[in-house]
């Protein structure tokens, strides 16, 4: 396998029961890559991406992380594999403050012989956010402010952030800006360029047509839990996406498939 | 916002909107009812101009009148004890009924090992085990009285994470299984005539001492521990804190276990107090426990309370007991005041929460 693959499935495959949300899905995902996962409600992008993180355990298949194979019993062990994560469902914690949810459920802390009552490294934590706060070009007047007073935009960077604070290996963002107004989508379409910049691979769930072509290098469909299409953003448009979101054409490779 | 190179452009932050913290209001509420009773010593006419906090009568050289002060706060010192663990519980948005029933069954269980074979020279009437059990030194019912706190607390809180069981129904079984064995345990006889050492745990201000040594040591713990922040961030957003790699359902037994222990901690000193321990004992502690954390702010749906918040809500309970005594009102006024204050502080709260988002 080439050393400049981040990110590979094979026949990676997800049944609920009887429903086959994901079947066979093959996936690449090359260095300073970033990519597109688009398609209708249900054909299987969130599916897809909660396999790789371990969200879920997957019914068939094999994914492979810079070469090795991986198979994650949780979130957190993705993390520490350097995939992070921002769901669809914000995963912030309303009442904690920015530090306290960047670094949650991985504080930095001394006096460790306390087990569970080790005490938190909070000057070094906020330090840390406000570097990531810069380097992603977030702007939040208040770190130590209840991510409760916030606005959609905010908590959305925040939850983005967290993953350029960790100089992760492998960003993914399921729909980042579905809920977001047109400042803040402008705000995180800004951070996902500074990510691509940096040379930091992404995958990126999205619904937005133009958001999409905007950002991305290469744009896999989903229909159906099956890849349909995987198209260089040069050689395709908004329309040929379309049709193959619904199903009007179908990739000369994946013929058979859906 | 002048730069707009990040796009940042429409993102502001109100800085009025930061936040007066919520204890704050707690203590102005208690200053507010001290001074209502201040008055109200003054201006009734049956209490000749007695003062409520100060020592008016120039009897000793001190401002304050101590053996209020005192009194204040020893009485919600027990229970008090017992609302520093149901505060970690309902930051996690559980609750924990069973704490008053564990009050008695462990004021009986360590009793048991704290008995002297001797009373004024003739062996022990309330003797429950033989005499190897008798004079045994003090860490051994202590120590015995937190291991079924915390086998009870394990109990509940496995149930809770790990069967899904709702906190309220849980714990509500076993506050009954626990007056069940208080009762069980002694056949409904009292257990008395504790050693020296026993007794010296609840004697004098030594509930006091405990409830603020605890107070403070549980105030460091959810402030500046992982154990502190994994319990805020599970209130806060449970699907939050598991995606973030927390283990949920240990953390929660975990709660579920200190609160326990801390109730039972509260059985042995209340026990030590009254040098007795009765099957009938702490009776309604547990919703005075839960009252003091909810006069302090906390929020019954997770993520949101302190210690502090719950010290000073132990203090108002406090005020207004001694004050309601102290104006002469009998314990039938108290209970309505108690129950108004505990409305109007959650409707106040629910008041500054709406205005906030």
């Amino acid at each position: 396998m080439s050393d400049d693959i981040v990110l590979k499935t094979n026949d990676l495959t997800k049944h609920y029961g009887g429903v086959h949300a994901l079947e066979g899905a093959n996936f690449e995902l090359r260095k300073g890559e970033h990519v597109a996962i688009m398609g209708d409600n249900g054909a299987g992008k969130s599916t897809f991406v909660r396999q790789i993180t371990g969200v879920e355990q997957r019914t068939r298949g094999k994914v492979w992380l810079y070469g090795e194979e991986v198979s994650f019993a949780g979130p957190l062990e993705a993390r520490e594999h350097g995939v992070e994560t921002v769901f669809q469902t914000l995963a912030l914690a309303d009442d904690l403050d920015v530090p306290d949810n960047l670094f949650l459920g991985r504080e930095r802390t001394y006096a460790n012989w306390l087990g569970p009552f080790r005490l938190l490294d909070y000057k070094s934590m906020r330090q840390s956010t406000i570097d990531a706060l810069n380097r992603t070009g977030v702007k939040i007047p208040n770190i130590r402010n209840t991510i409760q007073n916030m606005s959609g935009g905010q908590r959305q960077c925040v939850a983005i952030a967290r993953t350029a604070t960790f100089h992760s290996k492998l960003t993914i963002m399921d729909e980042p800006t579905a809920a977001l107004g047109v400042q803040e989508t402008a705000q995180v379409e800004n951070i996902i360029r500074t990510l691509k910049e940096e040379g930091e691979p992404l995958i990126l769930i999205s619904h937005n047509m133009r958001q999409v072509m905007d950002l991305v290098d290469r744009i896999v469909v989903f229909r159906r839990g099956q890849i349909v299409a995987n198209l260089r953003k040069e050689d395709t448009d908004g329309q040929d996406v379309v049709a193959y979101i619904t199903g009007a054409k179908t990739g000369a490779e994946y013929e058979g498939a859906a | 916002m002048t730069d707009t190179s990040h796009g940042t452009g429409g993102l502001t932050f109100d800085n009025s909107k930061r936040s007066w913290p919520n204890e704050m209001n707690i203590l102005l509420a208690l200053i507010i009812i001290v001074v209502i009773f201040e008055i109200l010593g003054q201006v009734l006419p049956y209490m000749n101009n007695q003062s409520f906090l100060f020592d008016t009568r120039d009897r000793f050289d001190t401002i304050f009148n101590e053996a209020r002060l005192q009194i204040i706060i020893l009485q919600v010192a027990i229970i008090g004890i017992i609302a520093l663990g149901v505060t970690q519980v309902i930051i996690t948005a559980g609750i924990d009924l069973s704490s008053g029933p564990l009050v008695a069954a462990t004021a009986m269980i360590a009793m048991s090992f704290a008995q002297t074979e001797l009373v004024n020279g003739n062996p022990n009437p309330k003797a429950i085990f033989g005499t190897w059990a008798m004079d045994l030194p003090v860490i051994v019912p202590v120590v015995i009285g937190l291991m079924f706190g915390a086998f009870i607390g394990a109990v509940n809180g496995t149930f809770v994470a790990y069967f899904r069981i709702p906190p309220f129904i849980a714990t509500l079984g076993m506050f009954l299984i626990c007056r069940g064995i208080a009762l069980w345990w002694s056949s409904g006889r009292p257990v008395s005539f504790p050693t020296e050492s026993y007794k010296f745990l609840g004697s004098g201000m030594m509930p006091v001492v405990w409830f603020l040594g605890l107070a403070v040591i549980f105030h460091i713990i959810l402030k500046y521990t992982v154990y502190g922040k994994h319990t805020y961030a599970i209130g806060s957003n449970e699907e939050a804190a598991r995606m973030s790699g927390i283990n949920v359902r240990r953390h929660k037994v975990m709660v579920y276990m200190i609160a326990s222990m801390l109730a039972a901690f509260a059985g042995v000193v209340l026990s030590a107090k009254a040098s007795t321990a009765q099957a009938g004992m702490g009776e309604f502690y547990e919703l005075f426990a839960i009252a003091m954390a909810v006069i302090g702010g906390i929020s019954l749906t997770g993520g949101r309370g302190s210690i502090i918040g719950t010290v000073l809500g132990a203090m108002v309970l406090g005020v207004i007991r001694s004050g309601f005594t102290f104006v002469k009102l009998d314990g039938s006024y108290q209970l309505m005041a108690m129950g108004g204050i505990i409305i109007a502080a959650v409707i106040l709260d629910q008041y500054r929460q709406r205005n906030r988002a």
